[in-house]
């Protein structure tokens, strides 16, 4: 009984062990970087900075820092992102749940495609095309390839949140004399909505985050946040990098702690970046 | 106007834009690999890639398939308690912890390791602190290792998500079975758990395997120094010598790698989808 009780206690202290490691993996480098945006002075070899305070939050938000101006930038690309990209993947995913295709393999075969290959040789000569074009260092030239990116994700969530409303509810509006456009705006468009948001919410957390693209697309007149943190990152400005990652983080640790009410797994496997 | 008209109608401009925005320049990049000056075909610019870069290419192999053995063993082992674990409060804790990174960018996961991973990082006052290395022997992680770390970090939530996801949903009446019979929990996962859901592993690893062949913020952030990865070659190409062929040429070599994980993804993928329409 003794020897049980001893190897009870012997994995109740490697649970916790295993459970305190694992967190120290996880926060340990988020509070590293928590360190740095407040840290006022941090030399080496100071286990924790030498001296605190917020004078770095005032050089990020003044008018010459740019946070301000990227993070309107980066939002204004994120909006527009989000319109073009519904505007075209709600029809699509209708389509795809509810319709009969001719070709249907041959199509979903076209919506998975980006997700398989990688993004660099897309965009390296996405970026050629817009140099012809003129689109290279404007706004619509980034949202465009911001657009092309969330496509593929907004189509399938949408497609995933069409397929997921009772047909039975369409059919009985149908039968009561509503035209398929009404019965559309009436009944399946509310039943999806919840899922419709969630492609949303991914296309905008998507664009916000993006940077290949539009390191590649936007330079040198489209400065968006990740680029603003990575040029401030390589400069050597760990604290104006850490305060900008720490803006870009609350969005996403916002949105995976709310994921699972608006996604389940299955609609996830789909997603996959 | 019958239905598949109108089925059709609906999905071309989602169509139309991918044909833009994915197919043309995917061939464009095809072209601008094989072209010469003069408009020519030449293999010239593979073999200038091969010839610098050669060890680059093999670097990157490494990098993304130990970071996809990485993902796997720790997706692996957390879902495979959170389905077969007993202590409910371990579970919980697990459950509300490794999901963190999971929307995490890659440009940040790549500036919060630079801090973390550096000599005067918090990784190495921990280690020295708590006595398990001597403070001299305290060193950077900024190079490959790095750049594994932060693939790990980031990848892993996404796939053990996917993958927790498949075993939850998994009959529970063999499991039991085989912990009756007296099978320890790690025979039961590796046995019987883990071959049902291997198709939700294999995607899950896919999508991070192509993924992580196309980042650039990491490597970049971490390790820009030869050896690295092949989108920092590129990205050079570009930026300091306006050379779109040899960069064309890497961004095919790359695509001949993902080609391979692509497959067999878009193979299942399709197939899923197809019984999914049945």
């Amino acid at each position: 009984m003794i020897g049980g009780l001893g190897s009870r206690a012997a994995r109740l202290i490697a649970r916790a062990l295993t459970i305190g490691l694992l967190a120290f993996l996880i926060f340990g480098p988020l509070a590293n970087l928590m360190l740095w945006a407040f840290a006022e002075r941090w030399y080496f070899p100071g286990k924790i900075p030498q001296e605190f305070g917020l004078a770095f939050w005032g050089r990020v938000f003044e008018p010459r820092g740019g946070a301000v101006q990227s993070l309107v930038t980066s939002v204004w690309i994120a909006l527009l992102t989000v319109a073009f990209c519904l505007a075209v993947a709600v029809p699509a995913g209708y389509a795809l749940a509810r319709l009969k295709l001719p070709w249907r393999a041959a199509i979903l075969f076209v919506f998975l495609l980006p997700q398989a290959i990688p993004n660099l040789p897309i965009y390296v000569n996405i970026a050629r095309m817009f140099y012809e074009l003129r689109l290279n260092g404007t706004v619509h030239g980034v949202v465009l390839v911001h657009a092309a990116h969330g496509l593929v994700l907004a189509v399938w969530i949408a497609s995933a949140a069409f397929a997921a409303v009772d047909s039975q509810l369409e059919e009985a509006a149908r039968n009561m004399g509503a035209s398929p456009l009404r019965c559309f705006a009436t009944v399946t468009l509310p039943l999806a909505a919840p899922g419709l948001i969630a492609s949303a919410i991914f296309v905008f957390l998507e664009s916000l985050d993006e940077f290949t693209g539009t390191y590649f697309v936007g330079v040198p007149d489209v400065t968006t946040l990740p680029l603003l943190m990575f040029n401030a990152s390589m400069g050597g400005n760990y604290q104006i990098a850490s305060i900008t990652a720490l803006l870009l983080l609350l969005p996403s640790i916002a949105f995976m702690l709310v994921v699972e009410r608006f996604l389940k797994a299955d609609v996830l496997a789909m997603v996959g970046r | 106007m019958n239905q598949r008209t109108a089925g059709l109608l609906l999905i071309a401009p989602a169509l139309a834009v991918i044909a833009v925005f994915f197919i043309v320049p995917l061939g464009l990049s095809v072209h601008g690999a094989f072209t010469d000056k003069a408009g020519g075909f030449t293999l010239a610019h593979f073999d200038k890639s091969f010839e610098l870069y050669t060890t680059d290419m093999l670097f990157t192999l490494v990098i993304v398939l130990l970071a996809c053995v990485g993902i796997a063993a720790v997706a692996i082992a957390i879902a495979g308690y959170l389905t077969l674990g007993e202590h409910e409060r371990t579970k919980a804790a697990l459950r509300w912890l490794y999901r963190w990174p999971l929307f995490i960018p890659f440009v940040v996961t790549g500036q919060i390791m630079r801090t973390f991973l550096a000599k005067n990082g918090m990784l190495n006052h921990v280690l020295v602190g708590s006595g398990l290395i001597e403070p001299l022997a305290a060193q950077s992680l900024l190079d490959w290792r790095g750049i594994l770390v932060a693939f790990i970090w980031k990848q892993a939530p996404f796939v053990t998500l996917l993958l927790a996801g498949a075993m939850a949903s998994l009959d529970v009446q063999h499991i039991e079975a085989a912990r009756n019979l007296g099978a320890p929990r790690w025979r039961v996962l590796l046995g019987i758990v883990l071959p049902q859901v291997r198709g939700t592993l294999l995607v899950g690893l896919v999508l991070s395997f192509v993924t992580m062949l196309s980042v650039l913020s990491v490597p970049l952030m971490i390790n820009p120094n030869s050896p690295t990865m092949m989108t920092v070659d590129v990205a050079y190409r570009i930026s300091t010598h306006g050379d779109y062929a040899v960069a064309n040429a890497l961004c095919l070599i790359s695509l001949l790698f993902a080609s391979l994980g692509a497959w067999v993804y878009l193979r299942h993928a399709v197939q899923r989808a197809e019984e999914h329409a049945r």
